[in-house]
């Protein structure tokens, strides 16, 4: 793989499944009140 | 509420555990198996990840939060939420109902391809020729006819138990069978396309596929098609305006975290789409490799990646069995998790309007959605029918009611301030301005232009060269009667019973009170019973 492609693949899965990670921890964070 | 005598409390997810793994059930479908990869490979490759990444943050998960706030604030069925929205929008809801009806069925369809694939997997039945076993063996598809009714046993037969078990799952209810079924489909949605993109990534060819893939094209990102593009699949591919998550999030209790769960549910959809780009284009390298031809020769999408480039690659590699069993039981438990949002949509909106109960109400509207889906596609010219009908009711019919609908809340009732307000008051993520500009400004514009473009291209070349008595009844016959249909329906009285009143988030206003039923007390609201 080339250095361009080996970059654009780390860079999707570090800002999405970066992102997903982050929310989840988001979320985690704040639970619902209880109603 | 002393004066509710038989107040039938409308169903509620046990948690937003529950609704964020039907959300991402729902989200992650069909298209981000087939679907994102192409579309990547052919706006730009690497630099494609670019305009997609904006489309998220402008469009995608701002209108998530635009559905979760609408099902959430007026806790009904699309119908019934814009109802309540304002007495003149109902017609959008029934628009958007209708449009999942006409994706249910012949979504159904494509599971049953794919279930039967599953099994001829194991025998690699398709030969040595997997474009003619598809075609002629398989569909059987007969060329001479634009629409007939010649039936093909070998799709009825699974498509029938795609409905019988669809409708099976809705009849159990929201938590029991919608919850339970995505609560186990998803978890195994995912352990399966893991171990397909391991097995590819461990293929001779992998990284040729991969560096065809992430190679990025940066003079791509000045080509306005190719925002468009980014735009287009990040809306599609997360199920949003076209009323399954108003329909889900309607079922969310009172103090439910909507934008958080929305982040999560926006960030796995985009994380399962690059997880699957990796394993096509790992599978696709292999596959040009083992023919010594350059992966721009043998890249595909949609049918024609998943029914005939994906059986060559299984017939091509060793444990070839294994591995096509894993994409096409992939493919089958994202579509199925998909297809029962889709006809939740069309089961919940006529629960609300009608008051009938969810078993008679999925046997109704589920019934005949499965008729319908059965006498039109499991024929000798049903695949050029579900081409028009798919066609129009993605780039009609849902961007069309998107569109309509963002431009009708945002500009017409100015009512995005208030969802904004709804959607801070419970949730911890919380959204101003910007939400208010990428949802009332961006985002209609991109639609607009992604429609009207449509509109003038079909109105000049037709459609894929298919005839045009096809492409005039199911392409532009169908999305208008859908249109007109929905019209029609917003005039068709409410049951006595319903709250069209209710308003989870504070004030009512007062033009769109017709029948007061003295709470808004979501658990003591009737939406399927009597007071």
């Amino acid at each position: 793989m080339s250095t361009s492609a080996i970059a654009l693949m780390i860079f999707a899965l570090v800002t999405l499944w970066g992102g997903l990670i982050l929310s989840i921890v988001h979320l985690h964070n704040h639970p619902d009140e209880p109603e | 509420m002393a004066q509710q005598q038989v107040a039938k409390k409308r169903e509620v997810w046990s948690g937003r555990s529950v609704f964020i793994m039907a959300a991402i059930g729902s989200a992650v479908g069909l298209g981000n198996i087939w679907r994102f990869p192409y579309i990547a490979y052919e706006n730009g490759g690497g630099a494609f990840l670019i305009p997609y990444l904006v489309a998220l943050l402008t469009a995608g998960l701002p209108l998530l939060f635009v559905d979760y706030a609408i099902g959430h604030k007026f806790r009904g069925s699309p119908p019934l939420a814009f109802r309540r929205l304002s007495r003149g929008a109902e017609f959008l809801g029934w628009w958007q109902v209708l449009v999942c009806f006409v994706i249910g069925v012949y979504y159904a369809v494509i599971i049953a391809w794919a279930a039967r694939y599953t099994f001829f997997s194991l025998s690699e039945a398709w030969g040595d020729d997997a474009e003619g076993f598809f075609l002629e063996t398989f569909l059987q598809v007969d060329g001479d006819s634009s629409f007939g009714m010649s039936f093909v046993p070998g799709v009825a037969w699974p498509l029938l138990a795609v409905w019988i078990l669809t409708l099976g799952v809705l009849a159990l209810g929201v938590q029991r069978g919608i919850g339970n079924a995505n609560r186990f489909f998803v978890p195994l949605l995912v352990l399966l396309f893991g171990a397909l993109v391991v097995r590819s990534l461990t293929l001779e060819g992998a990284t040729i596929g991969l560096d065809a893939f992430f190679t990025p094209n940066w003079s791509a990102l000045t080509d306005t098609s190719v925002w468009i593009a980014a735009y287009a699949q990040i809306f599609f591919s997360l199920s949003v305006a076209f009323g399954i998550m108003i329909t889900y999030s309607s079922y969310l209790k009172r103090k439910t975290n909507l934008t958080g769960s929305g982040l999560v549910v926006g960030f796995s959809n985009s994380s399962f789409e690059v997880l699957a780009g990796i394993g096509v284009f790992s599978a696709l390298g292999f596959m040009a490799q083992a023919q010594g031809v350059g992966v721009d020769e043998v890249v595909a999408g949609g049918i024609g990646l998943a029914f005939i480039a994906f059986p060559t690659i299984v017939s091509e590699m060793p444990g070839g069995p294994i591995f096509g069993v894993l994409f096409f039981g992939s493919l089958v438990f994202a579509g199925f998790t998909s297809l029962i949002s889709i006809i939740q949509v069309a089961v919940s909106a006529f629960e609300d309007k009608t008051g009938l109960g969810r078993v008679p109400a999925v046997l109704t509207i589920g019934g005949v959605s499965a008729i319908v889906s059965l006498l039109l596609f499991p024929t000798t010219t049903g695949l050029n029918t579900l081409d028009v009908v798919d066609r129009f009711a993605n780039q009609f019919g849902i961007v069309g009611v998107a569109f309509v609908a963002l431009i009708v809340i945002a500009w017409i009732l100015r009512r995005l301030p208030d969802l904004r307000d709804h959607l801070n008051s419970v949730s911890s993520f919380k959204v101003g301005r910007g939400w208010l500009v990428f949802t009332g400004g961006v985002t209609p514009v991109v639609l607009g232009y992604m429609l009207f473009s449509e509109i003038r291209d079909r109105l000049s070349e037709g459609y894929g060269g298919l005839p045009d008595d096809l492409v005039l009844v199911f392409g532009w016959g169908v999305q208008a009667v859908v249109i007109v249909a929905a019209v029609a329906l917003s005039f068709v009285p409410w049951r006595k019973s319903i709250d069209l009143g209710y308003d989870a988030g504070g004030e009512i206003p007062t033009s769109d009170v017709t029948v007061s039923a003295g709470t808004t007390d979501p658990d003591s609201t009737t939406t399927g019973g009597t007071k």
